[in-house]
């Protein structure tokens, strides 16, 4: 999409230039407008009388004092039509897979938000088959959920099989910093699995500048809120990894000499997040967007400024642990949350499902405190080695990521457990689910 | 700010949503003005003057507008309109009606009108001609849904005047004058039921303000037992995500014992304000069997709106709230939450390049908090009759941790504190708020213990007392178990801890989401508490530390399948014989 219009002004004398951003006098100018600086994409990020300050996506460098600066008159667009299917495209929605340019209504990204009142209240379960999330943090159309994972951990593989298995009409996958190997990882995932028609890739590799990432998440949720709202599709957005997308905000407001708050980042982190993540929404008209993003954590630190302030936008948590005992990934059933399971568990799930979750991750709890004590060197009662043996199996036969079955089999499965380990008593549900469902005497 | 032309002005910079205008006459701060783009009109606020340049903050985005735009200045802070229609609506943070707005999508530059000028009100006098008036005094009267509203001097009428003339009883609309007052000049003003406020400001309209001290039950029991808030009290939650601070907000929302609820989801999750917006028209309010929606009014300025609006909306909930309390009435103010709101002050202050204080927050802040937090209060009004607002603010501290600054602010300003614990929130024991940390310091007052023996019970305070020492003290005996082994320690150790746990599962774990258990009445609070004690006073016979454990985990799934039972229900009371023998059979 390289523009170029005769009519348009060329200025060429810029007065400022740092390593992101070229200051140069121009009139009638708006305010995030998009501008050609030197062959390059930039945007209006400041106006002070009659000086125009640009922040060039790609850097400065090179770029000489008397580049030719053009403005577009308009602020970031993408071009929306069915056609987006199946594509790839780079984070300014130009294509990066060889093919021709998308035909399409054309559609300014960073669109306002949804008026609170028009919303519906999510209320649709999505069943990954993995019991971790799907039985202690099931997901609802409309939420939106990251995982929270250190660097090394398996989640654009356990991202990629929840999309795929998630029934969505749609999947948006809007990539930051991917290397290149990951980048291909999802092309082969979405391509072997048959579905690349209902995919649409934005995405930015290491490869590419870092600043550039800025605008991969609103053309990703342009797109979706195309399809879910244009269409009443049902739509997944899939935004890995947020934390670089963070790292670029911070790069540019420390450029733009503003004053860092917590961890280097800008004081602004939380608004610039919520008003990506807040784009999750169950439409009145049936659409819906659903937002499952990955936050990499250093070294596990969950009180950095960007998964904190992640944590309190976001409906929940995911986390990926290695429990040693079983030798798998699991997903660790003390640190996930999913916010909006009370609305689909036990209502579209069966009734007992609420109270065996809560037993069930209790017990476990119990089984990490006789750990502690085993560690200490201290004897383990009678009780302390069945809510071990409990947890492995637990572990194994629930928890893992490879686990993919239905959530009545989940319960199920929790009952057989919950019986062979426990007494009624020990357990404390309801009496009406344990006359129902108990296994054993 | 009486001026008679209205001073305009032209954009002359921008950064984001802060944008400085050149001005050709005087403005105020906190002043008004509507930036002309295209065919929108952009709201903003004055924050800061410099010689000619006023810079203010804009309440929408500013993308697209260009130097030179045109400015008009209005010569009034941000106000709010006050008149019956109030309440069920759902407000944005600048109290325009949400529903009024067409379309899926917010727009920039469409603003609603906060009431309805159609309807007819049912008016009935209260004064009578001739009497003295002064701002805040009652006039008359409209039921609002089941809430008397009252039509009142508007606060902003600072003098002694006559009443000349009075509506009589029927139907008006808002804007129909109802009264005529006459000031010691002879100056007659015509009154209408609708007034205007500007929120930054309190209102003063009462005689006296004395230190609360009636209880506001909750239904919640690690709040009503452990650490009660009174009526006319401030409180705060705060805790890191994922402990429960809205599911405990929502809680108190839905059961607290006030005539008014006004809840300010300020900076939060729409998703989460969806949830109010679904379920309050749906629930009965179990004082007046009417829906919750009905005496609920929501302040909505969720994560996505502008952050200035965000800042706006916590002071709009407040206005609304003095409001309906000159009313006399009982006003629970709820904003989740306040960190959000700093973080607003945080983002323009950067924006004004002013020098930060820690955590880059404004210095300021903690000031700003107090000032706010002091707006609540019980009151007497001038006509004898009391009113209230109770104040409970969430607090989403920077990394979970209580040292930063919007904690240590609101620490210092707010009356009960109820921290909400990560430990607890893992181990699932919702509410996961710390009985040990939190505290009110209500309990300390002597009108607020003299009150609650007169209503609860002569023995109550000694209750709480005792229960809140066999918590602390379990807690010591926890310590040692972990630090000797379960052997290590004597069999004392393993009562101590396993009665703090009975405390800490019977009376402070409560299951919101279970129709029975979410909400209790002081009556069977009282009741609890004193059998759960009496089971903590008794001794009982071991056969070994494990023992102690296994007899107590029975102890409370019994007294819990009481908590889920109706109150001296069969069912209730089945449970609570079975509870007997198994304790006869223990006892020394």
């Amino acid at each position: 999409m390289m523009e170029s219009q005769a009519f348009q002004k060329i200025y060429t004398q810029l007065i400022n230039m740092t390593k992101a951003t070229v200051t140069l006098k121009a009139k009638g100018v708006g305010y995030d407008e998009m501008a050609m600086v030197h062959g390059r994409r930039a945007q209006v990020v400041k106006l002070m009388g009659d000086l125009v300050t640009l922040q060039v996506f790609a850097g400065t460098e090179g770029i000489p004092t008397n580049a030719e600066v053009t403005f577009l008159g308009r602020p970031p667009q993408l071009k929306v039509s069915e056609e987006l299917g199946g594509r790839f495209f780079d984070a300014y929605g130009d294509p990066i897979d060889g093919g021709p340019q998308v035909e399409g209504e054309i559609r300014d990204i960073g669109s306002p938000s949804v008026n609170p009142v028009r919303r519906k209240q999510p209320s649709q379960l999505i069943a990954t088959g993995i019991a971790g999330i799907d039985l202690n943090n099931s997901l609802v159309s409309g939420q939106k959920i990251p995982f929270f994972a250190d660097p090394d951990q398996p989640y654009n593989q356990v991202m990629a099989n929840v999309a795929l298995r998630a029934k969505a009409d749609k999947i948006i996958l809007g990539g930051m910093g991917l290397t290149n190997d990951d980048y291909l990882f999802f092309k082969n995932v979405f391509q072997n699995a048959g579905e690349l028609d209902r995919i649409v890739s934005f995405v930015n590799t290491t490869e590419n500048p870092p600043v550039e990432r800025l605008l991969v998440p609103d053309m990703a949720l342009t797109a979706a809120e195309y399809f879910a709202v244009d269409k009443n599709e049902s739509v997944l957005v899939l935004l890995t990894d947020m934390t670089l997308f963070a790292d670029a905000l911070s790069i540019v407001s420390n450029r733009m000499d503003q004053i860092p708050s917590k961890d280097s980042m800008p004081g602004s982190l939380y608004s610039d997040l919520a008003r990506i993540y807040e784009k999750a929404v169950q439409f009145p008209s049936g659409g819906s967007i659903t937002i499952i993003a990955v936050t990499t954590l250093s070294g596990g630190d969950i009180t950095h400024a960007i998964p904190d302030n992640t944590g309190y936008i976001t409906e929940g948590q995911l986390f990926l642990r290695r429990d040693t005992e079983i030798g798998k990934v699991i997903v660790d059933p003390f640190r996930s949350l999913s916010r909006l399971k009370q609305l689909v568990i036990g209502k579209q799930t069966r009734a007992d499902h609420p109270q065996v979750m809560n037993a069930a991750i209790r017990l476990y709890a119990d089984a990490a405190n006789a750990k502690t004590k085993l560690e200490n060197g201290f004897d383990l009662t009678d009780y302390d080695e069945r809510t071990l043996a409990f947890a492995k199996a637990y572990s194994d036969k629930l928890l893992a990521i490879d686990v993919n079955v239905d959530t009545d089999t989940m319960l199920n499965i929790s009952w057989e457990l919950l019986g062979k380990h426990f007494t009624k008593a020990e357990v404390g549900i309801k009496q009406e689910f344990v006359d129902q469902y108990w296994v054993g005497e | 700010m009486e001026r008679n032309n209205k001073t305009t002005g032209k954009v002359a910079g921008i950064v984001a949503n802060l944008v400085i205008v050149e001005v050709d006459g005087p403005v105020a701060q906190n002043e008004i003005c509507f930036i002309q783009h295209n065919e929108e009109r952009l709201m903003a606020e004055v924050i800061k003057v410099v010689g000619v340049n006023a810079y203010v903050q804009v309440f929408e985005s500013t993308r697209g507008v260009r130097i030179g735009s045109s400015v008009e200045f209005e010569n009034h802070m941000l106000e709010v309109s006050l008149g019956p229609g109030i309440l069920s609506r759902n407000y944005d943070g600048l109290q325009n009606d949400l529903d009024k707005m067409d379309g899926v999508f917010l727009k920039r530059g469409d603003y609603t009108d906060p009431l309805n000028r159609v309807d007819k009100w049912g008016f009935k006098p209260l004064a009578k001609v001739g009497d003295k008036v002064t701002a805040g005094d009652w006039l008359g009267e409209v039921m609002e849904n089941s809430v008397p509203h009252k039509i009142m001097v508007p606060f902003k009428m600072d003098k002694r005047y006559e009443l000349k003339s009075l509506a009589e009883a029927g139907d008006y609309t808002v804007d129909e004058t109802i009264a005529v007052v006459v000031d010691d000049e002879g100056q007659e003003f015509p009154l209408t039921m609708v007034q205007k406020w500007p929120v930054k400001m309190a209102v003063r309209a009462y005689k006296d303000k004395p230190r609360p001290f009636k209880l506001l039950e909750t239904g919640v029991r690690c709040i009503d037992t452990l650490n009660p808030i009174t009526e006319g009290g401030t409180g705060f939650i705060p805790g890191p995500f994922g402990t429960g601070k809205t599911v405990l907000q929502h809680a108190i929302s839905k059961q607290a014992e006030a005539d008014v609820v006004i809840i300010a989801a300020c900076g939060e999750r729409a998703n989460e304000v969806v949830e109010i917006f679904t379920e309050f028209p749906e629930l009965d309010d179990p004082r007046t069997g009417r829906k919750l929606i009905e005496r609920t009014t929501i302040i909505a300025n969720t994560s996505n709106m502008p952050v200035a609006a965000r800042e706006a909306s916590v002071y709009t909930a407040m206005t609304l709230a003095e409001y309906y309390r000159s009313m006399g009435l009982k006003v629970l103010l709820m904003a989740d939450s306040t960190s959000r709101w700093a973080q607003a002050l945080r983002e323009m202050s950067n924006r004004l390049e002013e020098l930060p204080g820690p955590d880059a927050f404004p210095m300021d802040l903690s000031a700003v908090i107090s000032n706010f937090y002091s707006r609540a209060g019980f009151v007497y009004l001038p006509n004898g009759s009391t009113g209230s607002i109770t104040f409970i603010g969430t607090v989403s501290p920077a990394g979970g941790n209580l040292k930063e600054p919007v904690t240590e602010g609101t620490r210092k300003a707010a009356r009960c504190f109820y921290g909400l614990s990560q430990a607890r929130a893992d181990s699932k024991r919702y509410p996961a708020i710390d009985p040990i940390d939190s505290y009110s310091k209500y309990l300390e007052y002597p009108e607020v213990m003299e009150n609650l023996k007169k209503n609860v019970g002569e023995e109550w305070l000694a209750d709480v007392i005792k229960a809140k020492d066999i918590l602390l003290r379990g807690k010591e005996a926890m310590e040692q178990i972990n630090i000797l082994g379960d052997d290590g320690v004597p069999m004392a150790f393993h009562d101590r801890f396993w009665k703090s746990e009975l405390i800490d599962f019977v009376i402070l774990q409560q299951d919101a989401f279970d129709a029975i258990d979410a909400s209790t009445p002081m009556e069977r609070q009282k009741y609890m508490l004193s059998s759960v004690l009496g089971v903590a006073d008794a001794e009982f016979k071991y056969k070994g530390f494990e023992d102690v454990s296994v007899f107590f985990k029975e102890v409370i799934n019994i007294y819990k399948q009481m908590n889920y039972a109706e109150f001296e229900s069969d069912d209730f009371k089945k449970h609570e014989s079975a509870l007997q023998e198994l304790l006869k059979g223990r006892m020394n």
